[in-house]
């Protein structure tokens, strides 16, 4: 694939598991990749390290993936200068072969042969009533909190999620001493329980799932699952949580602070801006770009590992990402272990299978989306309601996501329909009837984040 | 299975002008159809600066300028939504002693056309707009012109059409078509139509359309490179404009500052556009040099699109050199936005009347017949 030159510039975006062994293994094989990360350290979300001076123990921060952590963290240390490491420094731009880059307030360019991109993935947000008060944060937010800073997001904190962040989060909140109100699963026992036998294939996660689970319920902590209608209450603050149960009743907790978030979506921008194809999944709903098993994207020069092109987990993407490096090398035409790639290529197989099981387990909460009220905020960059996305789409005809862009400034203001991108696009395929594939994708556009207009040149 | 249509008039492209043009021949009682590649209004007429501005036009152009400046002021009501039309007033800036003579030139030559604009000397200008920075010499106000919201103006216009009872098939690209002596056949995506007469207002595409037909029009793809702020305390009260055209700036009301200059990078044939880095980061530098206040803030977004250019910056709108009943309006160069709804009118014009009301000599196709040039590069807005 592609030509090969004689010292080739690889680059990896991500410094989390799917990066950092991207990079580990080019290095190994005799490339000296340069590893462009945002953070200050090394980690990725996952196993996010806090600021000097707010060190703790791994096994405090991390629990059972201490071990996998202080590896992953250990990578750069171990292979020092073979490794070009820039964190603090933003990709916000890449065409065709070259990124555009803001470091220390200065911007900067970088020319490539080959990109991996590892950009890892942000909690999936659903609009409900209150979800933009103050005290009202993502899942992944509050781990953060917890993780980087030592803090708790209230004194007393309720929790609402659809996937596994949800009974570990609970875990690590209740460890670290914060009071628990209510811990809420929005999706239905059911599908767990359906999809057993294939959660079962990963005999080690699972137990850790159970583990959590039943030292929550030792905790007291009873995760409610098939929760319906959840409504934050409070002026100016988060107050206290309303849900329904299955069978239809109402119920209220008090609390000051609410962790929020149903499953992830993978950070694709990167991908899309660099063209590479997408395609929609219609498990977990999201747009994804597409990889072959090796993470080979539809750009020739372009690999995708980690959580960025589809959720595996932190340990999906440390495989991932060595088998990305390695298809680097074996396109540089370098020599690599063959049994090593057979191996990793079985691992990520059987991974997959948990994975589809997970998904299933913890489906899409539609409901959520099925009768969001007029004057719910979608948007809260443009300050954009449910309604006024569903008069666009009914009295101008916007019946695609970048037509509705263009009518009511969906998508334009700070995250570019990060945060709300997915929830228009259910909102709207249920206005206009049609599958949500056929609404499409919102076209990015960039810088991908923000940029400081008096940064230098 | 292809649709047939049989329509009096056919138009290739469904920018602002077709569409414009599209509901004028409906209100005439002809019968239209409009086949847009894309969505209509989402190309040149939707991703510009969103100026309406008369000043520091061709001066062939501004007797069109005035009579659509005319229409914007009742746009709402035709098109039954807010299009966010405001007369903020068009302020464009010296930067040298020779940038005010050319100034002054301009609003001589501008008043002729009933076009009045009131030169500023440098304190003048720092009274009226404090928030520029130092490097102004002096400016010319127009303040009968204005700024809109680009993406909403060509839609509503094909929504309008659409309703009046014209067929709009998007995602409809031309492939082919042909003079059949009674009129014309066109093959697009899907559909197929039947028509006496022709429009051709295919944007950066209609210089392929005329060869089809055997004329010239050497349109060479024009990308803008647009630069969008998060919301800021309203303080840029006209829409700004400098000698040389390396910066324009607006600011809506909601708190968004929009800025250009500079070209982006394009693909003709997959009709792909980008904003190139050095232009995005080369006008945040002019941005903040017109206007300090944008130092501390942030962008939050650039886009690109593709407009046609003609080698002399004006467009073609005349009947075909070679066919009868075929129509051409395209390569505005950048600077079509505020031209859309008269040149619909003129469109409609030159097929129910056989002339226009205005005077379109200066934009004849013929003028290319002998052109051996290539294309060239050029400032646009």
């Amino acid at each position: 694939m592609g030509s090969i030159v004689a010292d080739p510039k690889v680059v990896v975006i991500g410094a989390g598991p799917a990066g950092l062994r991207a990079a580990e293994t080019l290095a190994r094989g005799g490339v000296r990749p340069i590893l462009i990360d945002e953070a200050e350290r090394p980690g990725g979300q996952i196993y996010r390290q806090p600021p000097p001076g707010a060190q703790r123990s791994a096994a405090a921060l991390y629990g059972f993936e201490a071990s996998k952590a202080v590896a992953v963290h250990a990578i750069l240390s171990r292979l020092g200068n073979a490794i070009d490491y820039r964190p603090r420094t933003l990709v916000w731009n890449v065409f065709q072969q070259r990124l555009d880059t803001l470091a220390s307030g200065r911007h900067g360019g970088l020319d490539f042969d080959r990109l991996v991109i590892a950009s890892g993935a942000m909690d999936r947000v659903l609009p409900f009533p209150g979800w933009t008060l103050p005290g009202v944060f993502t899942l992944g937010g509050a781990q953060i909190a917890l993780k980087a800073q030592g803090v708790s997001i209230g004194r007393r904190v309720a929790f609402v999620g659809a996937g596994p962040l949800l009974p570990l989060v609970a875990y690590q909140y209740a460890t670290a001493g914060a009071e628990i109100a209510a811990v809420l699963d929005v999706t239905p026992f059911a599908g767990k329980l359906k999809n057993a036998p294939h959660l079962l294939a990963q005999p080690g996660t699972l137990a850790k799932g159970l583990w959590y689970m039943t030292r929550n319920a030792a905790r007291g902590l009873t995760i409610r699952s098939g929760v319906r209608a959840i409504r934050v209450e409070g002026k100016g603050r988060v107050q206290g949580l309303w849900w329904q149960d299955a069978s239809g009743a109402e119920h209220r907790v008090g609390c000051d602070a609410v962790g929020a978030s149903f499953g992830l979506r993978s950070e694709t921008q990167l991908a899309d801006l660099v063209g590479c194809a997408f395609a929609f999944d219609g498990v977990t709903r999201q747009w994804i770009p597409a990889r072959d098993a090796a993470g080979r994207s539809s750009v020739p020069y372009v690999y995708l590992a980690g959580d960025g092109a589809g959720i595996g987990g932190a340990d999906v993407a440390e495989l991932q990402g060595e088998r990305a490096g390695l298809a680097v090398l074996e396109d540089l035409g370098k020599a690599v272990d063959g049994a090593r790639v057979a191996t990793l290529d079985r691992k990520l197989v059987r991974q997959g299978r948990f994975r589809r099981a997970l998904e299933n387990a913890y489906p899409y909460p539609a409901h959520l989306l099925d009768d969001v009220a007029d004057d719910e905020m979608v948007c809260r960059c443009e300050g954009i309601t449910a309604g006024a996305l569903r008069s666009a789409a009914v009295e101008r005809g916007a019946h695609e996501m970048n037509r509705l862009k263009a009518f009511t400034r969906i998508g334009m203001g700070r995250c570019q329909g990060r945060v709300c991108g997915h929830a228009a696009a259910e909102i709207l395929a249920r206005t206009v009837a049609k599958d949500i594939a056929a609404v499409g994708r919102l076209r990015g556009n960039p810088p991908i984040k923000p940029l400081p207009i008096g940064a230098l040149p | 299975m292809i649709e047939r249509l049989t329509v009096d008039i056919a138009i290739i492209g469904g920018g602002t002008a077709a569409c414009a043009a599209a509901v004028a021949l409906r209100q005439a009682g002809l019968t239209v159809a409009v086949l847009e590649k894309r969505l209509c209004g989402a190309g040149a007429s939707g991703v510009n600066f969103g100026g309406v501005r008369q000043q520091g036009r061709h001066p062939a152009e501004l007797p069109l300028a005035r009579r659509s400046r005319a229409l914007w002021d009742n746009l709402n009501q035709l098109l039954g939504e807010d299009v966010e039309f405001e007369a903020t007033g068009h302020i464009k800036i010296a930067r040298t002693e020779a940038d005010m003579a050319e100034l002054e030139r301009y609003a001589e030559m501008a008043r002729d056309h009933g076009l009045e604009l009131t030169l500023l000397g440098a304190n003048a200008v720092r009274d009226e707009l404090p928030w520029l920075g130092p490097n102004v010499v002096g400016a010319s106000l127009s303040p009968t012109d204005g700024q809109a919201n680009p993406r909403v103006v060509g839609p509503a216009y094909a929504r309008l059409a659409r309703k009046l009872g014209a067929e709009i098939r998007e995602f409809a690209p031309v492939h082919r078509a042909v003079a059949t002596g009674a009129g014309f056949e066109t093959e697009a995506e899907g559909v197929t139509v039947t028509s006496r007469w022709l429009v051709n207002a295919a944007g950066a595409g209609a210089g392929a359309v005329a060869t089809w037909f055997g004329e010239h029009a050497p349109v060479s793809p024009l990308m803008p490179s647009m630069v969008v702020t998060e919301p800021l305390p309203y303080l840029i009260s006209r829409s700004i404009g400098v000698c040389g055209g390396d910066i324009y700036a607006r600011q809506i009301r909601r708190g968004n500052v929009i800025f250009g200059g500079g070209h982006g990078w394009g693909d003709t044939e997959r009709g792909l556009a980008r904003p190139k880095t050095e232009e995005t980061l080369g006008g945040m530098m002019r941005a903040v040099d017109i206007v300090p206040a944008l130092a501390g803030a942030q962008v939050i977004r650039t886009w690109s699109g593709m407009d046609g250019q003609m080698p002399d910056h004006i467009p073609v709108i005349s009947f075909s050199s070679t066919t009868p009943r075929l129509v051409h309006a395209f390569g505005f160069s950048g600077h079509g936005f505020q031209l859309g709804p008269v040149v619909g009118q003129i469109i409609a014009e030159l097929i129910v009347d056989g002339q226009s009301a205005s005077p379109i000599a200066p934009f004849a196709i013929q003028r290319f017949a002998g052109w051996t040039g290539a294309p060239s590069e050029g400032v646009g807005h």
